[in-house]
This record gives C-alpha cells, structure tokens and sequence, in this order.
C-alpha cells in the first residue's frame, strides 16, 4: 500500500516537473510553473521520507538526522536565495547547481563503499556478476557530479571576481589527458577485479574528476560563463538521473534527464547566439584566444561628451535606444534607467531598449533587471529587431555594455568575439557611450566603436551618470 | 557483456524514460523567448535538485552506528535541500519582477 501510494507520489512530481518547464517558457504563466515544480518536489521529498521501503521491505531511518539536514538546508537555502542581489542572481544559480553535482557525488561515494562492502562479503563472485552495471552508474554520477561542482564553484568565484581566467601553454592537451586518465581508471574500476585498491583507486578517481572540473573552467573567459554553467547545470540534470538508475527511481531519472537534455539545448542555443561550437567550449580553447590579442587594438583617440550635450541631443532626438549592459547592472541603474525613459517619453521621444542575447553574465539577465524596474515587456526589442531599427534611430544610449556592441565581431577576424552577432549601434546618428573608464569590457578587448567619430563617451557609474542626466534634461 | 545485455533488458522501462525524457525536454525548451533564458536556466537548476531523493534514501539507509555514512548522507541531504530550495526560491524572485509589470 505504502509502495504504491509512493509509486503515486513519483508521477505526480514527474508530471509536475514537465508541466512546470513548460510553463516556464511562457511569460504569463512562468511563476505558476515554478510553484507547480516546486509543489511536486516537496511530494516527491515527503513521499520518499515516510513512505520509501527498500527491496528488502525495511523504511528509512534517522530521520533526526533527515530532518536536520533538510531543515539546515532550507533555511541557508532560502535566506541565501531571498538575500541576494539581482546582479548576482548568475552567481547564485551556479552556487546552487554545485551543491546538486556534489550531492549526486556523495551518493555515489556512499553507493560505493556499499558495493564494497557486498563484495567483501560471501559469494562475492555472484555479487560481481551482478554488480558490475551498477558500478558504472554508480562511477558516471560520481565523475560528472564532481565536474559540475567543481566547475560551478570556478564559475562563480569567476562571476564575482574571485577567480581569474588562468590558462598556460598545452592546457588543452592536459585538460584531455585529465579526462581520459579519469575515463581510463574508472573503466578499470568497473572491468577489473575487486579488491583492496579499489578504495584508493575510486578516491583517486574523484579527487581527478574534481581537479578537471576546475581546470575545465578555469581558461574559459568570463564573458562565456553563461554558457558553462548552462552546461554544467545539464551535467547535474545527468549525474541527478544516475541515482535515477541507482535507486529505479523514477521521478529522479525523469527530472535528470529532463533537465540534462534542456539544458543541453539552451547550452548550444547560447553557443550559437556568441557563435561559438560546443567542441570549443568544451576543450575549453577561446580563454586563450582572447589573452592573445588583447593588446592587439589598443590606441586611437576619442571624445568625451558633457551632460548638457548629452542631455540636450536626446530631448530633441525622435528615437532613442538604449543598450544596457553589466554595467547597468552592477550600478543598479536599472529603476534610474526606467525614470529617463518616462522622462523622455513625456518630451515625445520614442524610447526603446535593445537588448543582446548575452548582455550581462547570462541570456536574459538585463530582461530581468529591467522588468524589476517596471519597464514594458513590448519596449524591449530582441537583436534582429533592434538591428533594423538602428538606421532610423537618432541616439543610442550605451550603459555599460561593450563586447555586444564591439564591431571588432564583424569586421576583426583575428578577433576572438569573431562572428558573434552583434548591436550594430554605429548604424545610428549618434552613439553615446556610458562606462566607468576606458577599460576593455569582459572579453578583454579593445572596442573600436568607441573611437569611432560618430561615438562620445560620457564617463562615470551608470546610476549617478543617469541620475545627472535627467536632472538635465528636466532643465532644457 | 553478457551482464550489460541482461542489465539493460531488466532496466528497459527505464531507457525507454530515458529515450522520452530526452525529446520532451528539448521540445519545451524550444519554444522558450529569449527572454526567460536566465528564470528558466534557474528552474530547470531546482528541478535537477530531485537529487535530493537519492541523498534521503542513502541518509535513510545508513546504519546507525556507520558514522562515515551518516557524515556523508547529511552533508548530501543539506547540498540537496540547498539546491532544491534555493533554487526554486532564487527563481520565483526573478519572475515575482515579471510578473509586476502587467
């Protein structure tokens, strides 16, 4: 009875986790499908704690231990999840995704020393015939639940600023050798024979599954973190749907693999967006690419622009559009950007936003930020929409974007944001640019638009720069 | 191999889950506007916190006296929780600005 009622459980969380995503693709209905997935966790969860019986017909115990850990975990979740700041909403996701990946790893390391000690016990040939594809499930969810926490780590010390890009000569070649070292010994864990080196061997293969998953990260430059741990997120969705096998789990294995396929789809959705192929994510090359021609375009000469110019050309433009980029975010300028844009429409401007798939630190980051601010869904324009309305626009207002407006992507072949679709702002009549200093912006490189003559550059933090702004234009 | 033949013909619900899952996910994602890349990214992020199941079954079956064990499944459960609630929690914040404006 208990086995069904729990059997019961499952599929409700499996059906609410599909019917969640899908409503998560839709704007209106999107909170709803979170609540729903949310909803069919918790049964899932509550279902497994009292109900849940092995093969042996035994329910669960230490629930005083359970309890402790869900309750621990609940409230540092949530208070985390409530404190953070909207910028740092990417960070968050990829602290969140490695706690998953190293959750699927200790179950694995548990699993382990279980097996282990089946075969240590009588008839351990037949456990060994019987044991064997358990093994590998038990290996799979161990190495890439050890990437992806490793990886999401690097990844989020990378977004705050912890960590730098770090590569060397050969990384490539020794990131590969890492990988079929780690591949190779597990493969000999699963094929050879049991005994006392297994132990050994299996940590070995975990500290080395660790150590790849940082040197995995570690070259790839930040502006390209989007796409890792979107990548990563559907390598936990995996290592998730390897308990799944473990345990003949169902809501586990759909969830997993759920979760591993779409996430895989957004990664390569993303790659193509920044025109990158998923092969160079993963040996982990453009870092490099990037740290070599840094130097290449420095130079040239630009002009700075006063507020009152600035404020004066944009009251009497017709068309206004303004790129938001990390800067916007990090100045927590989004609500100030919102007010010059009542304040110009009040003039008769038309004011739009335009906005990069990858502008900020993830696809749909500035969406985000600017639907905090209260900005219209339908004054956002997406890129190709954007590109064809640049002609016709009198004033681009940058704040604090760079690489997705870099035409370097188009013109630069030696560039490594070459062949990365960009905001092809220089269409426009004027360009005005908001940045803190002339420092070349995530990907490391120069932008020719700012020296170009069309461009003038107003310096400063987004938010104060905004602030004086329309306290400007109220004056013209 | 023979194993592996076996194992697969004993597990071929689950393959064929596997087989499912793989499309349907790829086919809901795709129809996803750009725009919620980042609160979707960051549902399907709680959504693979289902680990946390595997973490209460390894907790829950671990002897009493076996304290590696208990050390281990804890800190899984605690990661799980981690990920599953905040998860959905970090989520809902973004979309609560969503939903504001209309």
């Amino acid at each position: 009875m208990e086995l069904n009622i729990l059997t019961i459980c499952y599929l409700i969380g499996s059906i609410t986790f599909i019917l969640g995503l899908k409503m998560l693709s839709n704007p209106a209905t999107a909170r709803k499908g979170n609540l729903i997935a949310a909803g069919g966790m918790g049964i899932a969860i509550i279902g497994t704690i009292f109900l849940y019986q092995d093969e042996h017909g035994q329910t669960l115990h230490n629930y005083a231990w359970i309890f402790g850990g869900l309750v621990v975990g609940g409230i540092i979740g949530t208070l985390a999840a409530k404190k953070v700041k909207m910028t740092a909403m990417p960070e968050m996701v990829s602290l969140f995704n490695g706690m998953g990946g190293a959750c699927a790893a200790l179950i694995s390391i548990s699993e382990f020393n279980h097996l282990l000690n089946g075969y240590n016990g009588s008839n351990a040939d037949f456990l060994l015939a019987l044991e064997k594809p358990t093994l590998l499930i038990v290996m799979a969810g161990l190495i890439i639940g050890s990437v992806s926490f490793a990886g999401s780590m690097i990844a989020w010390g990378k977004l705050n600023g912890r960590v730098k890009d770090v590569s060397f000569k050969g990384q490539h070649i020794f990131n590969l050798l890492m990988f079929v070292l780690v591949l190779s010994l597990a493969t000999f864990l699963i094929i050879g024979t049991p005994d006392k080196i297994m132990l050994p061997i299996f940590y070995g293969v975990f500290f080395l599954a660790l150590l790849y998953g940082i040197f995995f990260v570690l070259p790839i430059g930040g502006a390209d973190m989007p796409v890792v741990i979107s990548l990563l997120n559907s390598f936990t969705g995996v290592a998730a749907a390897c308990g799944g096998f473990l345990y003949g789990n169902k809501v586990m294995l759909t969830g997993g693999i759920l979760v591993g396929a779409a996430g895989t789809l957004l990664t390569m959705l993303m790659c193509k967006a920044m025109n990158r192929s998923i092969k160079n994510v993963l040996i982990g090359s453009f870092g490099s690419n990037a740290v070599a021609s840094e130097t290449a375009h420095a130079g040239g000469t630009y002009k700075e622009i006063s507020l009152t110019d600035a404020a004066m050309v944009m009251s009497y433009a017709t068309k206004v559009i303004i790129v938001p980029g990390y800067g916007l975010a990090v100045a927590q300028a989004q609500h100030t950007c919102h007010e010059l844009e009542k304040l110009l429409e009040e003039k008769g401007v038309e004011v739009k936003y335009a906005i990069h798939p990858v502008a900020g630190r993830m696809p749909g980051h500035m969406n985000v930020l600017l639907a905090e601010a209260d900005v219209s869904y339908d004054k956002l324009m997406e890129m190709e929409d954007a590109n064809s309305e640049f002609k016709t626009t009198d004033v681009v207002l940058i704040l604090g974007a760079n690489d997705v407006v870099n035409p370097a992507a188009k013109v630069d072949p030696s560039s490594p944001i070459y062949g990365m679709p960009i905001l092809e702002v220089e269409q426009a009549k004027t360009v005005i640019v908001n940045k803190r200093s002339m420092k070349p912006g995530y990907a490391g490189i120069e932008n020719a638009l700012f020296f170009q003559p069309k461009t003038s550059m107003l310096f400063g933090d987004s938010k104060a720069a905004l602030q004086k702004l329309i306290a400007e234009i109220k004056s013209v | 191999m023979e194993n592996f033949l076996n194992w697969i013909c004993l597990h071929q619900e689950m393959f064929y889950v596997v087989i499912l899952m793989i499309f349907l996910g790829i086919e809901v994602i795709g129809r996803v506007p750009s725009v919620l890349h980042t609160p979707l990214m960051s549902g399907a992020n709680a959504i693979h916190g289902v680990v946390i199941i595997g973490a209460i079954i390894v907790m829950g079956k671990a002897e009493p006296d076996n304290y590696l064990a208990l050390i281990i499944g804890l800190l899984a459960v605690v990661l799980g929780t981690l990920n599953v609630v905040g998860g959905f929690v970090v989520t809902d914040r973004m979309l609560e600005m969503f939903k504001k404006k209309k």
